[in-house]
């Protein structure tokens, strides 16, 4: 068994004990990613010199006792749409081919202050605007359980990279599902916090309204642990929310008693993959022996939380992206008569179809004519949505629900049809336009031998209850989660051609 | 009938400040009529009198003291730049004088 075997916590404790150092972590990732990076691609970017020459520093401080939190010295990877100062945020554009910025995001920062170390930025969609890391400017990510499938998105690398075994920690963003479904793919761990819960300052912006940084990790200690380190008020993130406490790790105990867990029906019906039905269903019913009170109810709304979605998010989109015009940094075309030939030419050769797709939707309902018949009527059901989730929750503490419909499409599956794609985003989207907290742990494999992602809604700041009851779920299933070892030494070496 | 022209693309390039080949604007054309067509869906909802919702939490406007706080981030600002001028960003001439 090596380092990378070890989560997170255990990895901290050993270099806290004096057993090994920050140094030998960050090594013994480097050299993970070294053996696996040809097959996987979960990084855009690794620092192996950045990453040691932290490592010496937080040694340091971890010996002379001014570092003592659980995760000093530990690697974390971290998604490519969160700015480090001086290292390359490219969020997976070629418009951003070269940026380097000026700043580091807060929740970097707070990870830095933590003792993470950052070893590299992962690959994901384009501006996170995918579901598959498919319409990466720099090339897809493989699923580590099965290379001829996608990881999901848009945190496919992220969650790559951690199912993988390359590090035990990363950091995702969710705007529509773009933690909680990847990790579903992956068979990882991954929670989208209560909005305003992470700054989102230094996140490169997509849905100002729906985006949240989040914690990546393989079981539900180290994704409480990394949460607790990167959560924090920030006034330069003006929807940043002061909140009471921001304690998680202290809800890591294996009690579910008398706890009622919402089952809503309309998660469960057509489209849902009937493997992916029973192994969500299963774990329930564990939960139940441990003294959960199980619910089924009708959350109402389902099929309509994808088009508000796509509408609210494209629409900030088209505005967020208005930014980037070659002038300040980034790409700036080759060939142009004047300053608005320069901005079409060089937005239009800098983002890719996807990203065009979407701002061009954005555009579309925000214009004069269109804005109340799809934007002002997507923020109403948003507003509907919102009192859906708050009924329920008058009912029950958590709801248990499926992450992803399927387990990991192939890949090439998806991007044939837009809204195919979307549909799979269909379980997610609503804790986004809700503001509400979500995690998504593995709880089987398929006969495919492809992981199965079980969600885990709270109300807002409700953290500590999903965090209890998935943390009394992993153990009820055994503790942690297998690694595709197999899998990655099968197809050893072999890398097929796919063109993007 | 389709809810998306090629006017209509033309117009929305124009406001997203994106320069279509021929092949990407039918492309648009015909995505966007199918995503429109998809998003009208909501139509079935009644939400006569329910109030828009932007944010989930009541947000409000955060005042500070008019005090600055960060320091002179000239050079690493400008580094990023695809061209500058005597410590400015540089961009094609926008008035004739």
């Amino acid at each position: 068994m090596g380092l990378m075997d070890l989560t997170a916590l255990e990895l901290g404790k050993k270099i806290k004990a004096g057993e090994l150092t920050a140094m030998d972590a960050v090594e013994a990732a480097l050299a993970s990613i070294e053996e696996k990076e040809e097959r996987l691609h979960s990084f855009l970017t690794v620092d192996p010199k950045g990453a040691l020459e932290q490592a010496k520093a937080v040694q340091k401080r971890i010996e002379t006792g001014e570092l003592k939190g659980p995760l000093a010295g530990v690697p974390v990877a971290v998604k490519d749409n969160l700015c480090t100062r001086g290292m390359l945020t490219t969020c997976a554009s070629r418009i951003l081919y070269n940026f380097k910025p000026p700043y580091t995001a807060e929740a970097v920062a707070n990870l830095q202050r933590a003792g993470g170390i950052v070893i590299g930025k992962t690959n994901m969609d384009e501006f996170a605007m995918g579901s598959t890391t498919e319409t990466s400017a720099f090339g897809i990510t493989r699923n580590p359980w099965n290379l001829e499938h996608v990881p999901g998105g848009s945190s496919g690398g992220s969650c790559a990279a951690v199912a993988a075994r390359e590090c035990p920690l990363s950091l995702g963003s969710d705007t529509g599902g773009s933690i909680r479904q990847p990790s579903s793919y992956c068979g990882v761990t991954g929670l989208k916090p209560t909005y305003g819960t992470v700054s989102r300052y230094g996140l490169v912006a997509y849905g100002s309204s729906l985006d949240q940084v989040g914690p990546i990790a393989r079981d539900v200690s180290d994704c409480a642990a990394l949460l607790e380190a990167i959560a924090s008020y920030d006034r330069k993130d003006s929807t940043s929310v002061q909140r009471a406490e921001y304690d998680f790790t202290s809800a890591l105990q294996e009690d579910v008693a008398g706890l009622r867990i919402g089952i809503p029906k309309d998660y469960f019906g057509e489209g849902l993959d009937a493997q992916v039905r029973n192994a969500i269903l299963g774990a329930a019913k564990l939960l139940e022996k441990r003294g959960a009170i199980l619910k089924e109810f009708d959350l109402g709304l389902v099929p309509y939380a994808i088009p508000a979605y796509y509408i609210i998010s494209s629409a900030e989109a088209s505005s967020n992206l208005a930014r980037f015009d070659g002038i300040k940094y980034g790409y700036r075309a080759g060939e142009y008569e004047g300053l608005h030939s320069m901005y079409k030419r060089s937005r239009s050769q800098g983002f890719g179809a996807e990203v065009k797709r979407r701002i061009m939707l954005g555009s579309f309902v925000l214009s004069s004519g269109y804005y109340e018949a799809y934007y002002i009527k997507a923020l109403k059901v948003k507003a509907l949505i919102k009192e859906a989730f708050d009924r329920a929750f008058d009912h029950c503490d958590v709801i248990l629900a499926p992450a992803a419909p399927s387990t990991a499409p192939k890949i090439g599956a998806s991007l044939k049809d837009p809204l195919k794609m979307y549909l799979s985003d269909i379980y997610t989207v609503a804790a986004n336009l809700a503001g509400l907290p979500g995690l998504s742990l593995p709880c089987k494999l398929d006969d495919k031998g492809l992981p199965i992602g079980l969600q885990l809604l709270g109300n807002c700041f409700q953290e500590k209850k999903i965090i209890r009851a998935g943390y009394t779920l992993e153990q009820a299933l055994g503790g942690h989660f297998p690694a595709p070892k197999e899998v990655l030494k099968e197809t050893g070496g072999k890398c097929h051609e796919q063109t993007v | 009938m389709d809810r998306v022209t090629d006017e209509t693309i033309a117009y929305v390039g124009i406001l997203a400040k994106l320069e279509l080949s021929l092949e990407e604007a039918k492309q648009a054309k015909e995505d966007m009529n199918h995503m429109l067509e998809y998003m009208e869906l909501l139509n079935d909802l009644d939400t006569e009198g329910v109030e828009p919702m932007s944010h989930v939490f009541p947000i409000q406007n955060v005042f500070r003291e008019d005090v600055v706080e960060n320091g002179d981030d000239r050079e690493a600002i400008l580094s990023n730049a695809p061209a500058k001028k005597e410590g400015s960003f540089l961009a094609p001439k926008t008035v004739e004088i």
